[in-house]
C-alpha cells in the first residue's frame, strides 16, 4: 500500500458489497414478485438486471428484494416500486430491458414510466 | 454484483453448535438451486447473541434466523432466497412485528447496545481484508501515518479518555506518552489476547469477528511510540481466533498495509504471533513478556515499568484486544466523539460477556455508566424460570459480587471499585437464589489456587488456605474464628503478593463477606446452607404427605437409598443418600424437599 488513495479505491470497490447489509432509513424499495408463477414468468433475470443496475450506477439507498405472489399472476413479472413518502408504482409484464429503464427514469430521476405500469397494461 | 448477502455466524459459540456445516449446506444448496452468482454467503464473527446461536442474517431484508438447524437449510433457499417467503418459524421471536420484521436494532436485546470495539464483529467477512477496508479500516492508519505526528495521535487517545479494558483501567494516552518518552533503539507493542477470566470472552470474538482492527491499532501504536515491532500473546486455546489472525497478517502484508514503507511514509511496521499455553497469570504483563521471551511465565516486581524496561528489557506497550479495537475509532471520529459516550472518568463503551442465569446468555456492547439493571433485566432479558435475581459476579476471579441492593450502580470503573469489585475483562456472570455465595467464592478460590504460578508465598500457600478455610465452612465445620482469619488472611494476601493475580485473588471473598456474611455465618452457626447447594449441609426428605408411593424415585436412585411399597409413602436413608438430587427431579409431586 503505497498511497491513501490506492486505499480508497479498494474501499470503494468492496464498499459496493458490504453496502447491502446496513439498515438504510427512507430507502427506495424495489419488489420483485418472484412466487412460481413470477419465476415461471422471468422474474429471475428482471430481479437480476435490478441489483445490477443499480449496483453500476452505484445507488446506495436502494433495497431490492423478492417478495410472494400478489394474486395478479397474469402480469407477471410484477415489481413494485416504493419511494420513500409516495404511493407504490406497480409494474406489470416486466423484462430486463424495461428493468433498466425503471431504474433510470423513475429511481433516478422520479419519472414513474407510465407504459409499463398496470394501469397501462390492464 | 450479488442480490442477497447470508451472514452465517462463524464464532466459537455458533461453530460449536454446527455452523459450519450450516454454511456448507447453504453453499451446497444454493448451488443446486443455480443461485450462486446472486447470493453471497458469508461467514462472519460473533453477533453477541449466543443463546440463541447458530445464528443467520439475511440481507437485504434483515430477517435474522435464530437457532437454525442443518435440516433447516433447503427450506431456507426454496422458500427465501428463491421464491421470497421468510421462513416465519425460524424468526427471533423479538423481531417478528405483526406485517413487517422488526430491524435488530430496535429489539431490547441491541436497543440500549452501542457497538464499537464490535462494530464489525457480525457484519463483515473477518477473513477478507476488503470487508474490513470496506468499513473504513486502515483508515486511520493511513490518516496517521500520512498526516499526524507521533505526539499528535497521543494526545487523541489521550484526549479521548481511554483507559485500558483489560481490567485495571489505566488511561491508554498516558501508557502510549510514557513510552514514547523512553529513548531507546529498539521498542515493542505487545497485545495482550490472554484472556482467561472464567465467562470472559468479548477478546476472542473481536479476533474472531474483526482482526483487522487490532492489527491496525497495534500499528498506529508503534508509529505513536517509535516501534516495529508488535506482538500479539493469544491463547492456542482459541484456535479460530489464531488461524483469523494469521489470516489477517498474511493479507495485510500482501497489501503493504504491514511490513515495510507502509504508504510509503517510511515507517516499518511487523507483528509476530506467539501462542500461550493456557496459564491464567500469563495475562499479567510482566508474565506475559516473559512467556513471550521464551521463559516460564511468571511475573516480576515492578518497578520498573514495561513503559521502561519491557519486553527484551526494551521498553514496550501492552494493551488488551478491547483497547486496541476502540483505536482506530477514536483517531477517525476524534476525541470528543469518544468521550460523548460513557460517564466523565470512563469514557466509551464496554463489553460484557453475559453468562450464568440470564436468559440471552451473550455478548453485549454498551456505553459505560449503563445502570446493571439495566443490563441484567433488559438486555439480557432477566433471570429465566422466573428465578429472583441475586448478585452479579463482575471481573471473574480477580473482582467481586454485586448484590440486588446495588443493581442500580451504573457500572464504571470506579464505581465497581467502590463496591470492591472491578470492571476485569467484562465477565458478567448473573446468579439467581439457587446459588450459594460461599461456594461461588471457593469456586474462584480453587480457580486462583490452581493458576497461582508458586513464585511468592503469599498467593501460592496464602490462597491455599484460604481455600482449606472455606472447604471446612461448606462442609459445615466452620467456626467464627475462621471466618475472621479467612477476612484477616485475605487483606495479608491482598498487600503481599507480588502481582495482580495474587494482589486479587481474596476479592470474591471479601466482597461475598461484605455483602452476604449472613449466609457465612448460617453455614457456621446452624449448620444450613441457605441456597441449597453445600452438599454436605443437606439432607433430602420425602414430605409423606405428599408422596403417592409412585415408586420413581427408589427406581432412579442410584445408591438404592430409597424405599417403600407402592401407593405408600416411601422413605430415604439418609446414611447412604449421596445427595445427588436425582429423585427431586423426577418426583411429579414436589413430594421430595432439600432442607
Amino acid at each position: 500500500m503505497k498511497s491513501l488513495a490506492e486505499l480508497q479505491a479498494i474501499r470503494d470497490r468492496a464498499r459496493s458489497q458490504v453496502n447491502i447489509r446496513e439498515e438504510k432509513s427512507n430507502a427506495v424499495r424495489v419488489l420483485v414478485g418472484m412466487a412460481t408463477c413470477g419465476i415461471a414468468a422471468g422474474a429471475r433475470p428482471v430481479l437480476n438486471a435490478f441489483v445490477d443496475e443499480v449496483a453500476k450506477r452505484e445507488l446506495k439507498n436502494v433495497t431490492i428484494t423478492q417478495t410472494g405472489c400478489i394474486g395478479i399472476c397474469q402480469y407477471e413479472p410484477v415489481v413494485e416500486v416504493i419511494m420513500p413518502n409516495q404511493e407504490k408504482v406497480t409494474y406489470v409484464k416486466m423484462t430486463p430491458e424495461k428493468a433498466v429503464r425503471v431504474v433510470n427514469d423513475h429511481i433516478v430521476n422520479g419519472n414513474v414510466v407510465t407504459e409499463f405500469t398496470i394501469g397501462a397494461n390492464s | 454484483m450479488y442480490r442477497s448477502n447470508v451472514l452465517v455466524c462463524g464464532g466459537t459459540g455458533c461453530t460449536s453448535s454446527h455452523s459450519e456445516q450450516i454454511i456448507e449446506e447453504l453453499k451446497k444448496q444454493i448451488a443446486a438451486k443455480g443461485l450462486e452468482k446472486e447470493v453471497n454467503v458469508v461467514r462472519t464473527g460473533c453477533f453477541g447473541l449466543c443463546a440463541l446461536g447458530p445464528i443467520m442474517i439475511v440481507y437485504p431484508e434483515g430477517c435474522f434466523y435464530s437457532m437454525v438447524k442443518v435440516e433447516d437449510i433447503p427450506e431456507i433457499v426454496e422458500e427465501h432466497l428463491l421464491k421470497g417467503r421468510i421462513v416465519t418459524r425460524l424468526l427471533y421471536q423479538e423481531t417478528v412485528a405483526e406485517d413487517t420484521i422488526k430491524s435488530l436494532n430496535h429489539t431490547p436485546f441491541y436497543e440500549k447496545q452501542r457497538r464499537v470495539a464490535l462494530r464489525n464483529c457480525g457484519v463483515i467477512n473477518p477473513e477478507a481484508i476488503d470487508e474490513y477496508i470496506a468499513m473504513d479500516g486502515y483508515a486511520a492508519l493511513g490518516k496517521v501515518v500520512t498526516e499526524m505526528t507521533p505526539d499528535e495521535v497521543i494526545k487523541v487517545v489521550l484526549d479521548s479518555g481511554l483507559r485500558g479494558r483489560g481490567g485495571a483501567g489505566f488511561p491508554t494516552g498516558r501508557k502510549w506518552a510514557m513510552a514514547a518518552a523512553n529513548k531507546a533503539d529498539q521498542k515493542y507493542v505487545c497485545c495482550n489476547a490472554d484472556e482467561g477470566d472464567p465467562g470472559a470472552f468479548m477478546d476472542r470474538s473481536v479476533l474472531e469477528g474483526d482482526p483487522h482492527a487490532v492489527l491496525e491499532a497495534m500499528a498506529i501504536a508503534g508509529y505513536a511510540i517509535g516501534a516495529n515491532q508488535g506482538y500479539i500473546y493469544v491463547r492456542a486455546e482459541y484456535p479460530i481466533a489464531v488461524k483469523r489472525l494469521q489470516i489477517a497478517l498474511d493479507q495485510a502484508h500482501e497489501y503493504g498495509l504491514l511490513g515495510k514503507n507502509i504508504f510509503n511514509s517510511g515507517f516499518d511496521f511487523d507483528i509476530g504471533l506467539r501462542l500461550g499455553a493456557g496459564a491464567f497469570v500469563c495475562g499479567e504483563e510482566t508474565a506475559l513478556m516473559t512467556s513471550i521471551e521464551g521463559k516460564r511465565g511468571e511475573p516480576h516486581p515492578r518497578p520498573p515499568y514495561p513503559a521502561v524496561k519491557g519486553l527484551f528489557g526494551k521498553p514496550t506497550i501492552l494493551n488488551n484486544v478491547e483497547t486496541y479495537a476502540n483505536i482506530a475509532q477514536i483517531i477517525l471520529k476524534g476525541a470528543d466523539w469518544f468521550r460523548s459516550m460513557g460517564t466523565e472518568k470512563s469514557a466509551g463503551t464496554k463489553v460484557f460477556a453475559l453468562g450464568g442465569k440470564i436468559k440471552h446468555t451473550g455478548l453485549v456492547e454498551v456505553p459505560m455508566g449503563t445502570t446493571l439493571r439495566e443490563i441484567v433485566e433488559e438486555i439480557g432479558g432477566g433471570i429465566p424460570n422466573g428465578k429472583k435475581f441475586k448478585a452479579a459476579q463482575t471481573g471473574g476471579p480477580s473482582g467481586g459480587c454485586i448484590p440486588a441492593s446495588h443493581l442500580d450502580i451504573k457500572i464504571d470503573y470506579d464505581n465497581l471499585l467502590e463496591i470492591g469489585s472491578m470492571m476485569g475483562s467484562g465477565g458478567l456472570i448473573v446468579m439467581d437464589e439457587t446459588t450459594c455465595m460461599v461456594d461461588i467464592a471457593k469456586f474462584f478460590l480453587e480457580f486462583t489456587v490452581d493458576e497461582s504460578c508458586g513464585k511468592c508465598t503469599p498467593c501460592r500457600i496464602g490462597t491455599k488456605r484460604l481455600l482449606e478455610i472455606l472447604d471446612k465452612i461448606t462442609k459445615g465445620e466452620g467456626t467464627m474464628e475462621d471466618i475472621d482469619r479467612l477476612e484477616e488472611l485475605c487483606y495479608y494476601i491482598k498487600d503481599n503478593a507480588l502481582c495482580g493475580l495474587g494482589q486479587t485473588a481474596p476479592n470474591p471473598v471479601l466482597s461475598t463477606l461484605r455483602f452476604f456474611r449472613d449466609e457465612y455465618e448460617a453455614h457456621v452457626k446452624e449448620h444450613r446452607c441457605p441456597a441449597g447447594v453445600c452438599k454436605s449441609l443437606l439432607r433430602y426428605v420425602i414430605v409423606a404427605d405428599k408422596c403417592r408411593g409412585c415408586t420413581a424415585c427408589s427406581r432412579v436412585c442410584p445408591v438404592g437409598a430409597i424405599s417403600g411399597t407402592v401407593k405408600n409413602p416411601h422413605t430415604i436413608d439418609t446414611s447412604k443418600c449421596i445427595k445427588c438430587g436425582a429423585c427431586m427431579e423426577k418426583c411429579k409431586f414436589d413430594a421430595i424437599i432439600k432442607e
